[in-house]
């Protein structure tokens, strides 16, 4: 299992050159320039001056040498300066370690996705058994039709009607930022009670597409596995069904799920952009939002380093979910 | 019952699944309005009207005004159209790609299905809506760019599919069949074998215009998609935002055009996904 281990780890890194590869040249094959934006803005810059900035940058020289450059930087985990006005280097601006955690970018971002991964996880796999072992019932068909919305629904318009009801109408919830501005003179339980109010919105919205897909996906694969002959062979032996359904279907039922949450990690971190931005919550989300607009490449491009090693460590954590669960591949 | 063919069991098989029809009903009913928008809208679509800014649904607009006094109702008629180009283009785009890269690489194999299948891990695990905004907000944000992006950074699940169906078809007696009759590299990849793996590209295809209209709405929401005073969904939802605490009509319609629509090609994707499988047909 180790050796297995090692391999897929190592498998990962001529991917990652691959991600790391494809991205910038897309990124710095587009047309235009970063300083072109400085040059709108002053129409009296001369030629010149632009040749300057280009140098300034490094983006007069060839693009196979930026790319050696900006790997060799990476290696050391140095993603370089950021373009906008304050040029901090763009680590700092994800994870500012002077910063108390709640004001650190990539943190706020992991946290909410993290949090709602949690949530579809427990929400999505008993509804997903429930309505399989329920198949073709009135609750099967409620959760059915829910589960088909949730496939349909633009994240950003729920969020946008979750705003209206429970922000504009009925004062409930905060509908924008992290915390309020009293947040300092809060005691400790009153802190966790405002980042949760705040959170409570975002954290629907992102959970539930992969509440629907997950529940979904959690239903057929149960309805397969009850199917088997094995579990023909615990009812035989006379086993109640809670045991059968719960030791015996569901634990094989839940292989696949394992993997489908690996793969919905990417999902999750390019959904962060549209509800970071709708929900006005600094996070990785927004701020890569913010440096597209300006054309921060140094930031553009370690925010999608980022976000494709999370992706790929989802899948690995996947594999290893896997592993653990199934004997089956753990002999192998 | 006389019918019997394939297309025959085919379509009793759809006509009595009713979510089924209910989505072609949809996917046809958008079909219809956007043709005929400037028929059926009762406003001109870009007619600003200052008198009337920000007005709720009434009987003069069933769907109310936006900020610059247009009637949302014509805008969203409008808006169909873009819904519908950007949906059926990008999936073409990415379609065709997609059933090129899988019978190369499922047919020949080799080093360049290896090559083939990196690239298709390596593009699955960036985050691509993350390139895509990139990707747009650089080369701007005309549709047809919008299209070509979309298009582009969706085909690998297509070419994973075309690639497997390849990989078992290709052995098959029909296939040796027409190589013995002197049959050539591309008349059996087209004629013999692409014309058996039709079916779960069309279903797939059908699922992804409901992905690519999210994904326009989602880059039009956020300012980077269709720009106004063109008028799309996404960008009408913009306008609901900016009005959230005054204007409820800009946010709930045009979402609501949008779930109906993704719905109606979920429901038509998975119906016929149902319909088309013979492995299906005995059940029930």
């Amino acid at each position: 299992m180790l050796t297995y281990l090692i391999k897929r780890i190592f498998e990962m890194v001529p991917t990652l050159f691959g991600i790391t590869l494809i991205s910038f040249f897309i990124i710095h094959l587009a047309p235009g320039k970063p300083t072109d934006i400085f040059s709108e803005l002053n129409p009296k810059i001369t030629p010149e001056a632009r040749e300057r900035l280009n140098k300034y940058y490094g983006l007069d020289k060839p693009i196979l040498v930026q790319y050696g450059i900006w790997l060799k930087k990476i290696s050391t985990l140095d993603f370089g300066n950021s373009f906008s006005s304050d040029h901090r280097p763009v680590i700092e601006k994800i994870w500012d370690r002077k910063q108390p955690l709640l004001q650190r970018r990539l943190f706020v971002t992991f946290m909410i996705n993290l949090l709602a991964m949690i949530i579809i996880l427990l929400v999505a796999i008993p509804i997903g058994i429930s309505s399989a072992t329920h198949r073709n019932t009135f609750y099967d068909k409620i959760t059915t039709t829910v589960v088909f919305i949730g496939f349909a629904i633009p994240s950003f318009w729920l969020a946008l009607l979750l705003m209206i009801l429970f922000g504009v109408h009925l004062h409930w919830l905060p509908i924008a930022g992290l915390k309020s501005m009293n947040f300092d003179s809060l005691p400790l339980s009153g802190k966790i009670w405002d980042v949760g109010r705040h959170l409570m919105l975002p954290l629907f919205v992102s959970a539930f597409g992969g509440l629907a897909a997950d529940s979904r996906f959690m239903r057929s694969s149960m309805l397969e596995v009850i199917r088997q002959d094995y579990i023909n062979v615990a009812r035989a032996k006379g086993l109640p069904e809670r045991t059968v359904i719960y030791r015996h279907a569901f634990r094989n039922a839940l292989l696949p799920i394992i993997t489908l949450l690996g793969l919905s990690v990417g999902g999750l971190i390019g959904g962060s952009v549209i509800f970071e931005n709708i929900f006005g919550i600094p996070g990785m989300g927004q701020l890569f939002y913010m440096s597209v607009m300006t054309r921060d490449y140094p930031m553009v491009m370690c925010i999608l380093t980022i976000g494709a090693v999370l992706t790929l460590l989802g899948n690995l954590l996947a594999d290893i979910g896997y592993m653990l669960a199934d004997p089956r591949i753990r002999a192998r | 019952m006389a019918n019997n063919t394939l297309r025959g069991l085919f379509w009793r098989r759809f006509k009595r699944n009713k979510l089924a029809v209910a989505g072609g009903v949809i996917v046809v009913l958008l079909f219809l309005v956007a043709l005929l928008a400037p028929v059926i809208s009762p406003y001109n679509p870009d007619n600003i009207d200052r008198r009337h800014i920000l007005e709720a649904p009434g009987p003069d607009h069933p769907f109310g005004t936006d900020d610059l006094g247009r009637d949302v109702l014509s805008r969203m008629i409008f808006g169909s159209r873009i819904s519908l180009a950007v949906g059926f283009v990008a999936v073409g785009i990415s379609t065709l790609l997609g059933m090129i890269v899988g019978a190369l690489s499922g047919y020949y194999g080799g080093w360049s299905d290896r090559i083939a299948m990196r690239f298709i891990d390596i593009m699955l695990s960036i985050p691509t809506f993350f390139l895509i905004l990139a990707v747009i907000a650089f080369i701007g944000s005309s549709i047809w760019n919008i299209m070509a992006v979309i298009g582009l950074t969706s085909w690998m699940g297509v070419a994973r599919l075309v690639r497997a169906e390849f990989l078992s078809l290709k052995e098959r007696e029909f296939v040796l069949a027409a190589r013995a009759v002197g049959a050539s590299d591309l008349r059996i990849i087209f004629r013999h074998v692409m014309i058996n793996s039709m079916a779960p590209v069309l279903v797939s295809a059908i699922l992804g215009v409901a992905g690519a209209v999210l994904v326009e709405s989602a880059l039009s929401f956020l300012g980077i998609g269709v720009q106004p005073p063109t008028p799309s969904w996404g960008n009408i939802l913009t306008l609901g935002k900016d009005n959230i605490e005054i204007a409820w009509w800009l946010s709930v319609f045009p979402g609501l055009a949008i779930l109906i629509t993704v719905l109606g090609y979920n429901l038509l994707g998975e119906g016929i996904r149902d319909s088309i499988d013979p492995r299906l047909w005995g059940r029930e």
